[in-house]
């Protein structure tokens, strides 16, 4: 385990002039699913475009075990990959996609002497149908792609690049053109079938709740840097600066003041918190999940605010309270009408500090909030694929 | 707006088709009448066309012009094919300009592009004239021929040249509906760019490419303009024999002729659209 099967050293990607890879420094681990997670634009597909060998960086190192990879063409590569919009070749039947990367003879060298080498048919048909069973279409070989429904044809297209037995497999947003419900069987296939096989996967996506249900490792990504690396659980509950924390979940995000370790100030108040190592008295960010806030009677609460807006949302209401000014979002499942004024209660695990950072003050504040965030996620998705 | 169509809109479209149709209908009639007459109808014979197949001058002419046609039809098909893989790989700033350069030959009138190569041809000859006579005289290994004359090889070149548009034009739609991912895929699998092309990326644009080609081998077949100020007097292509015959004894051997010719790019060309219409069915 853990062996750094793959590493980008200081990459940077320019298209006409324009940084797209900033600097990019990664390791991806052996058999781990790794996710590169960010907006539209932020250099993840460029990434991945990187490693499968599609571009090649303006500056930086592509490594595969340790062994330059700059220069080496995609087909040299241990690498396969799943395509946004599947890929899938028109032409060819289900079989014949799955056997295509088997049928391409394949270079040998053998005492000095290059050959090309088949492999038999017997073979190419034994894998393919062993794939073809791992992915659940057994029994589809004859039909074409274009008689498959979506979530059929991304079955194909990953038997595809599976049966080559690669180290890595790149997955480029291959969920995206799904609906919501298969998106979600999906992934626990995905999820299943590396765990099944034992294979390297790096997966590209814009959708938050995608990177966190499924990866062992997510890096967050913006502006062609990376903004944080660690596990799910690591991204979410202590995010690196207020670009994380809004990406990935809601967030309120304040300004607060750092008094000494375990002790910080917002709206005029300490508050008791579990982060160190801050000088004394820096200005910092403030992130409380709006599920972690508990609704009081306004007389037991450490702060009190007007509840301004809520919206059912199934499990929970999505309440927006106004403190001084200051809107915050809180998700509970009690209701609290329009109008009524409430307390609440922090607990110090509630509150995660950070340093400030460029983006401190662009996120995190729900005083124009509205579906603004649902239309966003539909925006990044309809913009173009590639930034190429 | 599924309104049915009046009386009136009825009888012009009648109209319309008899004056289209009724011209080359009477010419296939005739190329079965028992005499030479081209009025009164006097019994059906095959007599014409077996003429036209005894007729030395309109067989050599035929083979020519099949020859013309095939040879054009294949050099076009490549190098348009490639021309369009070339725009299609341009940025969107040249390719605008390049295939608005591209159409220019296809509206542009049959007689200035003849006349245009025929210029060209008259000015490269001269140029060569010159060059074979300094390099003949300059040395005596090599014997350059002196005079060039326009014939065959012209032909060709110009056939070639007013080929290419239509290919490109007919190539160019299949690489755009083709997913851009393909090539790559096929790379990620293990195929050079080569190796991609020609098992990936050809069967999706070969429909158009091969319309392409059957575009350009009816323009070649029936061709005159463009032919007369190119041929040279060696060569004579069968619309240029035909138009020759007209003016000499008229014979019903020109309605024979004209019939094949006229079958021959009618089957073409509803070969190009039967094509087409199953392609647009496969995709629904």
């Amino acid at each position: 385990m853990s062996k750094k099967l793959i590493r980008l050293v200081d990459c940077c990607m320019a298209f006409d002039g324009e940084l797209v890879l900033d600097h990019m420094n990664l390791y991806i681990n052996d058999s781990e699913f790794l996710t590169l997670l960010g907006p539209s634009g932020c250099g993840k597909t460029t990434t991945l475009r990187i490693i499968g060998g599609f571009i090649t960086p303006t500056s930086g190192e592509v490594l595969f075990d340790s062994v330059r990879m700059n220069d080496i063409p995609p087909h040299l590569r241990q690498v396969n990959t799943v395509f946004q919009r599947y890929a899938l070749f028109p032409h060819l039947n289900v079989f014949e996609n799955v056997a295509f990367g088997l049928r391409i003879p394949k270079t040998v060298e053998e005492g000095g002497k290059k050959r090309k080498v088949k492999l038999p048919e017997a073979e190419i048909r034994q894998r393919v149908l062993e794939m073809l069973e791992v992915v659940s279409l057994k029994g589809f070989e004859h039909r074409r792609s274009s008689e498959l429904s979506g979530g059929q044809q991304q079955r194909v297209a990953i038997a595809r690049a599976l049966v080559n037995r690669p180290k890595v497999l790149l997955l480029d947003e291959p969920l995206g053109a799904l609906d919501l419900r298969l998106r979600k069987d999906m992934q626990n296939e995905l999820k299943r079938i590396q765990q099944q096989l034992g294979i390297t996967f790096i997966y590209v996506t814009h959708d938050q709740e995608e990177a966190l249900a499924m990866s062992d490792t997510i890096v967050v990504m913006d502006q062609g840097r990376i903004q944080q690396i660690g596990t799910p659980e690591d991204i979410y509950n202590e995010p690196k600066n207020a670009f994380v924390a809004d990406f990935i979940g809601e967030s309120n995000i304040l300004d607060g003041i750092m008094h000494e370790d375990f002790v910080v100030e917002f709206f005029n108040r300490k508050f008791k918190c579990l982060d160190k190592g801050f000088a004394p008295m820096e200005p910092v960010d403030v992130v409380i999940r709006p599920e972690d806030i508990d609704i009081v009677p306004q007389e037991e609460g450490q702060l009190r605010g007007v509840v301004t807006a809520v919206t059912f949302k199934g499990v929970h209401y999505d309440t927006i309270v106004d403190f001084k000014g200051f809107k915050w979002l809180i998700q509970t499942t009690d209701y609290h009408p329009e109008g009524e004024t409430i307390g609440i209660i922090l607990n110090p695990d509630d509150i995660h500090i950070m340093h400030k950072s460029e983006y401190s003050g662009m996120f995190g504040d729900y005083s124009s909030y509205s579906e603004e965030y649902e239309e966003m996620d539909e925006a990044s998705e309809e913009a173009p694929d590639h930034e190429k | 707006m599924n309104r049915k169509p009046s009386a009136f809109n009825r009888v012009l479209m009648a109209l319309v088709f008899l004056f289209l149709y009724a011209p080359i209908f009477v010419l296939i009639v005739f190329s079965f009448n028992d005499s030479s007459s081209r009025t009164v109808w006097q019994g059906f014979t095959l007599r014409w066309y077996s003429e036209l197949v005894r007729d030395r001058q309109i067989m050599s002419a035929l083979s020519s012009t099949l020859l013309v046609s095939l040879l054009a039809t294949a050099a076009a098909t490549v190098a348009g094919t490639m021309a369009a893989i070339g725009f299609f790989n341009m940025k969107k700033r040249w390719r605008g300009p390049l295939m608005a350069v591209n159409n220019i030959p296809m509206t542009n009138a049959d007689i200035v592009t003849g006349v245009s190569l025929c210029l060209l041809f008259v000015a490269f000859f001269g140029g060569w004239e010159a060059f074979a006579r300094w390099l003949n005289g300059a040395q005596g290994l090599i014997r350059l021929p002196v005079h060039l004359h326009m014939g065959f090889g012209t032909l060709l070149i110009a056939h070639i040249t007013f080929n290419i548009p239509y290919v490109i034009l007919s190539v160019m739609p299949k690489l755009r509906q083709m997913d851009k991912n393909l090539i790559d895929a096929a790379q990620d699998l293990g195929c050079t760019w080569m190796q991609a092309f020609w098992k990936v990326a050809l069967p999706e644009i070969k429909p158009g490419i091969v319309s392409g080609a059957l575009i350009a081998f009816t323009m070649s077949v029936d061709d005159f303009v463009i032919s007369y100020f190119t041929a040279g007097s060696g060569t004579s292509p069968l619309a240029m024999v035909v138009y020759g015959m007209t003016k000499r004894r008229i014979s019903p051997k020109i309605n024979a002729i004209s019939s094949l010719l006229f079958i021959t790019v009618l089957a073409l060309l509803v070969i190009v659209n039967i094509r087409e219409a199953r392609q647009e069915q496969r995709k629904l």
